[in-house]
């Protein structure tokens, strides 16, 4: 019962935050604000894991993909499937799902605890819209933008971590990234991406805006904001894996 | 004005606020005085929509706000002022931000116009200078006056101030309480001040209600509240041995 009426919660919580804007100027103020916290403040993050996983993805690809048979080109081939199809749109939506997820739950519920949402209500403020539509729609328009830098440090760590191990030599390397591309693989990566982004925000927003008592509260809401996030992008890779690629 | 007829509220099986009735006063410094526990802050978040009511009216100029639609309500939201207990200033922005947040959200005043009504503000709170400061830089007394100056900054028909003074000093409370009671006459706002804080009872209870468990016991003004015959009003004011003492000095003379 207490996960309808949660889903209930979360959709009602959602009208309010899709319902129109009180002042749009300031809604572009603070979503400018928003884009510089959630998409700046991770690129640090993202580039260094992308690097490193892309040269892991290569040299472990290099080591498994032996034979007669397996054209040399198939590791850098490897590499750029991985990274574009499942690590860069849901592993690196995963780690967002950490690091933005519990800053967006933890932010809204101090200011749930402290009164302060209570006072945008008392202004006559919809709290509801103004605290986490920009949040939204940051994410949305910075996340697919992050996930193309990760897509290609991604691919360029293992080109230089590959090459440098001896793992593959750089023109097999370059004619691997480029062989048999698709560009509908695109399509699917960033549809993933839009979606991840919706769910990491609107779900931490959902348990930071609900949270109700002090820091203990606080602290809980922001763990269950991460769970259930990163529970939902596995769900929902499933889902649009499914839809995408099935045939 | 602001009234309320038969207000009710229970949580669970617990009935908070019983059959409260009271009218708030324009221009004049209405107090809901009462023990912690009591019923107050629930009458005050029923009065602004925060919790909603089991039975009653509560009426804004006629208007029955608790039956108004989603739109109307903000209306009249618009032109309420709050100060909460712990300032409730908003941790990201500073203290100018803060006070020029209902004039970016409500008004279509240029910039020059928003610069001058914060600093009006603020100069009225004697927190000039301080713009530039954040709410965590700021002392209890400070906030305070911080929050209050963002109350006042879209001139609210309406004040709010869930116990403004605690937490500070006897003289920083004097302080704040001037402050309220000065703006409150200034601007003929209907002020509603949680308190039981018998100081400010005393200096600036111009109509008060005093509830004790959830009911409205009593009310009247500063001047006839020590002559009060009510028992649970006399163990209230009279709780600490010095304002005991303080009443028996004063009848003596």
């Amino acid at each position: 019962m207490k996960l309808f009426f949660q889903i209930g919660e979360y959709f009602a919580l959602m009208y309010r935050v899709f319902s129109k804007p009180e002042k749009m100027s300031v809604y572009w103020r603070q979503i400018i604000f928003e884009i510089n916290s959630i998409g700046i403040g991770s690129l640090a993050i993202v580039a260094i894991i992308s690097v490193f996983m892309g040269g892991v993805i290569t040299i472990q690809a290099a080591f498994g993909l032996t034979g007669p048979l397996v054209p040399l080109f198939a590791v850098g081939y490897t590499t750029r499937e991985s990274m574009l199809l499942e690590f860069c749109p849901t592993i690196v939506s995963l780690i967002l799902a950490g690091k933005v997820g519990s800053n967006i739950a933890s932010e809204i519920g101090s200011m749930r605890v402290t009164e302060q949402i209570d006072a945008l209500e008392i202004m006559g403020v919809n709290s509801a819209s103004y605290l986490i539509l920009p949040k939204i729609v940051a994410a949305i328009l910075i996340n697919p933008f992050l996930i193309a830098l990760s897509m290609f440090l991604g691919v360029f760590g293992g080109y230089v971590m590959g090459t440098a191990a001896g793992a593959c030599t750089s023109y097999e390397y370059i004619y691997g990234i480029q062989a048999f591309f698709e560009p509908w693989k695109l399509k699917y990566s960033f549809t993933k991406v839009v979606v991840f982004a919706y769910l990491i925000t609107s779900v931490a927003s959902y348990y930071g805006y609900y949270t109700s008592g002090g820091a203990i509260e606080v602290g809980k809401s922001s763990t269950k904001a991460v769970v259930i996030t990163s529970v939902l992008i596995l769900i929902f890779n499933l889902i649009l894996t499914q839809l995408f690629l099935a045939h | 004005m602001i009234e309320i007829k038969n207000i009710s509220k229970s949580f669970g099986d617990r009935k908070v606020v019983d059959d409260v009735s009271f009218t708030f006063l324009p221009g004049k410094t209405n107090l809901i005085i009462g023990e912690s526990g009591c019923g107050k802050t629930t009458i005050l978040k029923l009065m602004v929509g925060l919790h909603i009511l089991d039975k009653g009216e509560i009426l804004y100029s006629g208007q029955n706000f608790p039956a108004l639609n989603v739109k109307d309500k903000q209306e009249i939201r618009k032109e309420i002022g709050m100060l909460f207990q712990g300032g409730a200033l908003f941790d990201s922005q500073t203290v100018e931000e803060n006070v020029r947040f209902p004039l970016d959200m409500f008004t279509d005043m240029n910039k020059e116009e928003k610069d001058e009504r914060v600093n009006f503000c603020l100069s009225r709170v004697k927190l000039e200078g301080r713009n530039n400061l954040y709410p965590a830089e700021l002392s209890g007394g400070m906030k305070k006056r911080a929050a209050l100056a963002r109350a006042i900054a879209n001139n609210p028909k309406y004040l709010f101030c869930d116990e403004p003074n605690s937490g500070l000093d006897p003289k920083t409370s004097i302080v704040i309480d001037d402050l309220i009671h000065d703006i409150t006459q200034e601007y003929n706002i209907t002020t509603i001040i949680i308190t039981h804080d018998m100081n400010s009872v005393l200096e600036i209870g111009e109509n008060v209600m005093f509830i004790y468990k959830g009911k409205n016991y009593w009310t009247g003004t500063k001047n006839e509240i020590l002559k009060a015959d009510n028992k649970e009003l006399y163990n209230f004011i009279f709780a600490s041995e010095f304002m005991q003492q303080v009443f028996k000095a004063a009848t003596k003379s």
